[in-house]
């Protein structure tokens, strides 16, 4: 008897298998997308994609990692398809044809985050560089992501607009994501910069760091979505990859990006920024 | 980046390194009287032992991390009596709590291995118990050598738990496991596998010294 229940499992084993190959009607396509954590962190991703996947019948993987190692695993053809904020990185990867195509999709901006009490009194300041300075001047405790992500290289992107060569005791590169630096710097008492969503999220599990400076358009955040060449490999598959985009920058899936987060936090998350959506 | 490597492998052997050594003094003795002695609870104390060696690395982070959190278990104490968050001695802290039940652990089994009838014969050459504890020990050594040569291997290649109470922080708690991490996640690959590299030898490296230490056994 125990043999022939073996038999049996190897037998509906077998018909698992029959049924998971090529000879299924209809194929649920796959599409990789590489994309930064905040998108991912923020829950923007599980609000739209599932409405992509059933529209499609797709399957969407997300790597959600920094955006150097995002467009690496683009160079690498180990993607399809990356959502990325780093524009100058994203021009350089288009530039050496890594990319067939890049679309503005959205953008989110950065605050400088603090402790309540403000010992460098950045919240009376008006721009970016000069909250930055005062930091720098008092030697206050600031945490940098240190990684090369989007938001380490805005960082960067401030300190030298301000002149500035942050260096000392006071300036603590964490080489870590924008969860774990959030952490740290609620920790320490320290100054950071995040982007907003990232930051919203958390004030919901609670946290003592504040938004103390805010609007600079220099610390705006755009994303952009970028088909990766298909001349990498076989396996890259361009067609969804390029339905992915489209779907992405027209005006309906703008507007649920418009609407995302504004129950919670009685403010958008990131705003919609699509050619298409500004035409429209 | 070659003088920073130095203090990264400097940091990484000097963290590892004390927490072994603190394991180990702990932990030798721990396991020899879980091995040697009768007493009420030995069980319970080995099943404690056994689990610990399995424990995820990373829920014992978390664990020193919520004892030492600013607004952690351990608050209400002076706060210079603690370790620091974000601090080699943090890091140094979790390592020992993951490394203290593989040497304790293996120890006692060590011991357990050696023949009953030997401490009986020392003992009845009038050695005293403690003088036959010490014989038998001196028995185990290549199962204790063992015990801690695990303990090392748990820790060094750790990345998680130092992650989570070190910080990661450039030239203040960045160690050869938490800079792969970095470097993998900026996609600098080559650098990554460099860094893996030059783990895997400097492990390689001080297995080579710790078995140097019972080469007489070996080549026995």
């Amino acid at each position: 008897m125990k043999t022939n229940g073996l038999l049996v499992s190897l037998f509906l084993v077998a018909l698992l298998l029959a049924a998971c190959g090529p000879a299924a009607p209809t194929e649920t396509a796959r599409l990789i997308l590489a994309t930064t954590t905040s998108t991912e962190n923020s829950g923007l991703l599980a609000y739209l994609l599932p409405q992509f996947e059933t529209q499609y019948n797709a399957i969407v993987e997300v790597i959600a990692v920094g955006t150097g190692q995002a467009l690496q695993l683009g160079e690498d053809g180990n993607a399809d398809v990356l959502l990325v904020h780093a524009r100058d990185l994203e021009d350089a990867f288009m530039a050496g044809g890594h990319g067939l195509r890049r679309e503005d999709v959205m953008y989110n901006d950065f605050v400088i985050l603090g402790p309540a009490n403000d010992p460098a009194g950045v919240a009376d300041v008006a721009t970016a560089t000069e909250a930055f300075a005062l930091i720098s001047s008092s030697a206050s405790p600031f945490i940098s992501r240190g990684d090369d992500s989007g938001t380490h290289v805005k960082e960067l992107e401030v300190w030298a607009a301000a002149g500035l060569q942050p260096a000392g005791d006071w300036y603590v590169s964490a080489g870590q994501g924008m969860g774990a630096v959030l952490t740290m710097a609620d920790e320490l008492t320290a100054y950071t910069l995040s982007d907003r969503s990232t930051y919203l999220a958390r004030t919901l599990e609670g946290t003592d760091l504040q938004i103390l400076f805010e609007g600079d358009p220099t610390l705006f955040n755009p994303y952009g979505v970028i088909a990766v060449n298909p001349g990498k490999n076989e396996a890259i598959n361009s067609e969804l990859a390029n339905q992915f985009i489209d779907w992405l920058i027209s005006v309906p899936t703008q507007e649920l990006i418009a609407s995302f987060g504004v129950e919670q936090f009685s403010q958008p998350l990131f705003i919609p920024d699509s050619e298409a959506w500004r035409n429209r | 980046m070659s003088g920073e490597l130095a203090e990264i492998i400097a940091l990484s052997l000097r963290v590892t390194g004390l927490a072994l050594l603190i394991s180990s003094l702990i932990g030798i003795p721990l396991g020899a009287i879980a091995g040697l002695k009768r007493f009420i609870g030995r069980r319970l104390l080995m099943a404690l032992l056994y689990t610990g060696m399995g424990f995820p690395p990373v829920v014992i982070g978390l664990f020193v991390y919520l004892l030492l959190s600013r607004n952690g278990w351990l608050s209400f104490m002076p706060a210079d009596v603690l370790p620091k968050l974000f601090t080699p001695s943090a890091m140094v802290l979790a390592q020992t709590i993951i490394s203290l039940p593989l040497v304790a652990g293996f120890t006692a089994a060590a011991v357990l291995g050696v023949d009953p009838s030997l401490r009986l014969q020392v003992r009845a050459l009038g050695a005293s118990e403690s003088q036959a504890a010490w014989a038998v020990l001196n028995e185990a050594r290549m199962g204790v050598l063992v015990a801690v040569i695990a303990g090392f291997g748990s820790i060094i290649s750790e990345v998680g738990a130092v992650m989570m109470v070190g910080g990661n922080i450039a030239g203040h708690t960045r160690l050869l496991t938490t800079a792969i991490v970095l470097e993998t996640s900026k996609g600098n690959f080559d650098l990554a596998l460099a860094l893996g590299g030059v783990l895997l030898g400097l492990s390689f490296l001080a297995n080579l010294a710790m078995l140097a230490l019972q080469g007489k056994s070996l080549d026995e």
